[in-house]
């Protein structure tokens, strides 16, 4: 009964082993051989594959850990992380563009008629509604800091040096695939998702921030 | 597998015949470039364009490791070292030129040699596998080659790894750090240049390995050929070797001439004048665009100006670009008429051009600025591709009604023949 079972079930390797026993005397001998042991149709070394098998795979997963992770940025990377600038010789309504974490950063100083324009718009009317108090530091909010990476694919808009163009909003304009930003960074027009990124910062003085 | 008609390789010489018991590689050479292969007699010169893809990844290789003795893979020199090859190293010019052209020439033959595909439907069972693995080594392709043209350091290096990898970014919630990830960095720098240069070194030997499999599908059912009926019996087919040896050897001249003509009267025809500005991270090029090869896909990526459905823009226009290359994987399913060759195909053989001018749309757009009228072109181009492969292919397909087809390919070429005597007895 036991012996139909298993060329029903089919363990291939045991097949192929016993159809090339020459007589049937033999055959009945490596047919206990493989079976000693057996308790409840699992065989030992049916456990000890699995165990083994098992340990490897983990073993391997293991493995992989390091090897996906020495992609990330590594110790001296991150270490550029904080920056400082000095803000004092930006004029209402210029812009510098200095860099952090080696991605530019526009810092940016706004005139009254820009921060009006930016808190006149309804919060309905954004793709990533934010106010420009959101956006900038209580007491401060003539002080635009932003990431000077578009937030579509990355590239640098224009708009911080004298004479760049600002695009339809008088804000940040981006050639790259034509994203338009206002007053506040926010984007309004064209493929970006999201408002120019506010980098952490901090005010260490009045005339001073950090960023990072 | 072969046909039962093909000759055996029987080595004559006592070296041969030693060589054949302990390893068969001529054997292996006879029975896959040699006179041991049979081939459909009625190829014609669309058929090179396999031939001439491996002659251009050969190229690659070359040129490519002579240039990796040279070439220095640091942020601070890696522009230098370009510019040194160029000038201090002998005829460091010219394999640079080469390899740089030799990029193009490599997507020239490959693009031909996939609207080959398209035009007399090779994609076809039984050369399902021979397809999907052909899109494979395309997808490797553009990852080398888009790794290799960040390697020189200049503007569109930079700007070209700064928007490529910012695809990435457009995933929901896991997209930045997926970036950050493969930069090794917020922003491209040394470290992610490195990797691109390990990585631009070792994809091509993958694209080899590939390669081989595609010939090894390609050598079970035989190649097809411009009848697309299938081969019936021994005078359907001639031995590769001379046959074909000949023919792709006159082909592989006719390219190496262009190639040649391109690297030494006009290198830089095909590339763009800002890569000679060193890298700048602080301001992006006034236009970037990619190389010529990824415009039409550059132009699907910018069709998606508008958030649709819960989807933004950004997103869809990473998907549809991705998209555009993944329907290929589908094509052997979406085409279900059972005749292969557009001869026969009166209704798809005009859809097939209309999907070559739509191709071109679409790369023309991608060069130009994302501005009007560009934009809405390749918002309709974009969308026509599309349509091509989902909606029409399926339709045309179904409703076609097929001219009729000769009975073999030996019938097809001499009736090929009768229309020429007969043409030439009357003039
Ligand atoms: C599939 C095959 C290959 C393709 C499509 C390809 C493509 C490219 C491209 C487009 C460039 C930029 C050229 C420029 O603007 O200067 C490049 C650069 C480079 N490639 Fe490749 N390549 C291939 C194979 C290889 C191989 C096998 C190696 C090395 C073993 C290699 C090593 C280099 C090096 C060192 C550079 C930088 C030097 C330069 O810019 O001229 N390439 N490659
Ligand atoms: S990167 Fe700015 S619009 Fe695409």
């Amino acid at each position: 009964m036991r012996r139909v079972l298993r060329a029903q079930t089919g363990r291939p390797g045991i097949r192929a082993n016993l159809s090339v026993q020459p007589c049937k005397g033999n055959r009945m001998a490596s047919e206990t051989n493989l079976n000693a042991g057996i308790e409840d149709g699992v065989r030992r070394r049916d456990f000890i594959n699995i165990a083994a098998v098992s340990f490897a795979g983990v073993g391997a997963a293991a493995v992989v850990l390091p090897l996906v992770n020495q992609m990330n940025p590594s110790a001296d990377v991150l270490a550029l992380s904080s920056t400082e600038i000095d803000i004092s010789a930006i004029q209402s309504g210029q812009a510098i563009k200095t860099s952090w974490r080696k991605q530019p950063v526009f810092v940016r100083n706004l005139t009254p008629v820009e921060i009006a324009e930016a808190n006149k718009v309804p919060l309905g009317d954004l793709r990533d509604p934010q106010t420009l108090a959101e956006r900038t530091k209580t007491g401060k909010e003539n002080w635009l800091i932003t990431l000077g990476v578009c937030t579509h694919l990355g590239c640098v808009p224009l708009g911080a040096a004298e004479g760049e163009p600002r695009g339809d909003f008088g804000g940040y304009f981006c050639p790259c695939h034509g994203s338009h930003y206002d007053t506040a960074a926010r984007i309004r027009k064209g493929p970006a998702p999201k408002n120019l990124t506010v980098p952490p910062y901090d005010f260490t003085s009045d005339t001073v921030v950090t960023i990072g | 597998m072969s046909f039962p008609w093909a000759k055996n390789y029987e080595p004559q010489q006592p070296l041969m015949k030693w060589l054949d018991e302990k390893l068969p590689l001529p054997r292996l050479v006879y029975n896959a470039v040699g006179a041991g292969y049979p081939v459909p007699r009625n190829l014609n010169y669309f058929w090179n364009f396999g031939v001439l893809a491996g002659a251009a990844l050969a190229i690659q290789i070359i040129t490519g490791i002579v240039l990796a003795m040279h070439y220095a893979a640091n942020a601070g020199v890696a522009f230098d070292s370009v510019e040194h090859i160029m000038r201090d190293v002998n005829a460091g010019w010219f394999i640079r030129y080469a390899h740089m052209n030799g990029a193009s020439m490599f997507f020239i033959v490959v693009y031909l040699h996939i609207f080959r595909g398209l035009y007399y439907g090779s994609y076809k069972a039984p050369r399902e596998m021979v397809w999907l693995l052909g899109v494979v080594i395309f997808l490797l392709m553009m990852a080398t080659a888009f790794m290799g043209y960040v390697l020189p350091w200049g503007q569109m290096s930079f700007w070209g790894a700064q928007v490529i990898t910012g695809f990435f970014s457009a995933i929901p919630v896991v997209g930045e750090p997926i970036r950050v990830w493969l930069l090794g960095g917020f922003a491209p720098d040394d470290a992610a240049l490195n990797r691109f240069f390990s990585l631009h070194y070792l994809l091509p030997f993958v694209i080899a390995g590939v390669v081989i499999l595609h010939i090894w599908a390609l050598h079970i059912p035989g190649s097809s050929n411009p009848t697309g009926i299938e081969v019936k019996d021994e005078q359907d087919t001639v031995p590769f070797h001379p046959y074909y040896t000949a023919k792709d050897g006159f082909g592989l001249g006719v390219f190496l001439l262009l190639f040649v003509a391109l690297t030494f009267f006009s290198p830089n025809l095909l590339g763009h004048a800002d890569n000679y500005i060193p890298a700048n991270p602080l301001s992006t090029p006034a236009h970037i665009v990619p190389e010529w090869y990824f415009w039409p896909f550059y132009a699907i990526l910018r069709a998606f100006t508008f958030n649709f459905l819960w989807i933004d823009a950004k997103l869809w226009g990473v998907i549809a670009m991705f998209a555009s290359i993944a329907l290929l994987f589908f094509l052997p399913w979406l085409d279900s008429s059972p005749v292969k060759s557009s001869t026969y195909r009166p209704l798809y053989r005009k859809f097939f051009w209309v999907l070559v001018v739509d191709v071109l749309i679409l790369g023309y757009c991608g060069k130009s600025p994302a501005e009007q009228p560009y934009v809405i072109m390749s918002q309709l181009a974009a969308a026509y591709y599309f349509a091509h492969f989902l909606i029409i292919l399926p339709i045309v397909s179904r409703i076609e009604r097929p001219a009729p087809m000769p009975n073999s390919i030996t019938e097809a070429v001499l009736a090929k023949h009768a229309d020429k005597s007969s043409a030439s007895a009357t003039a």
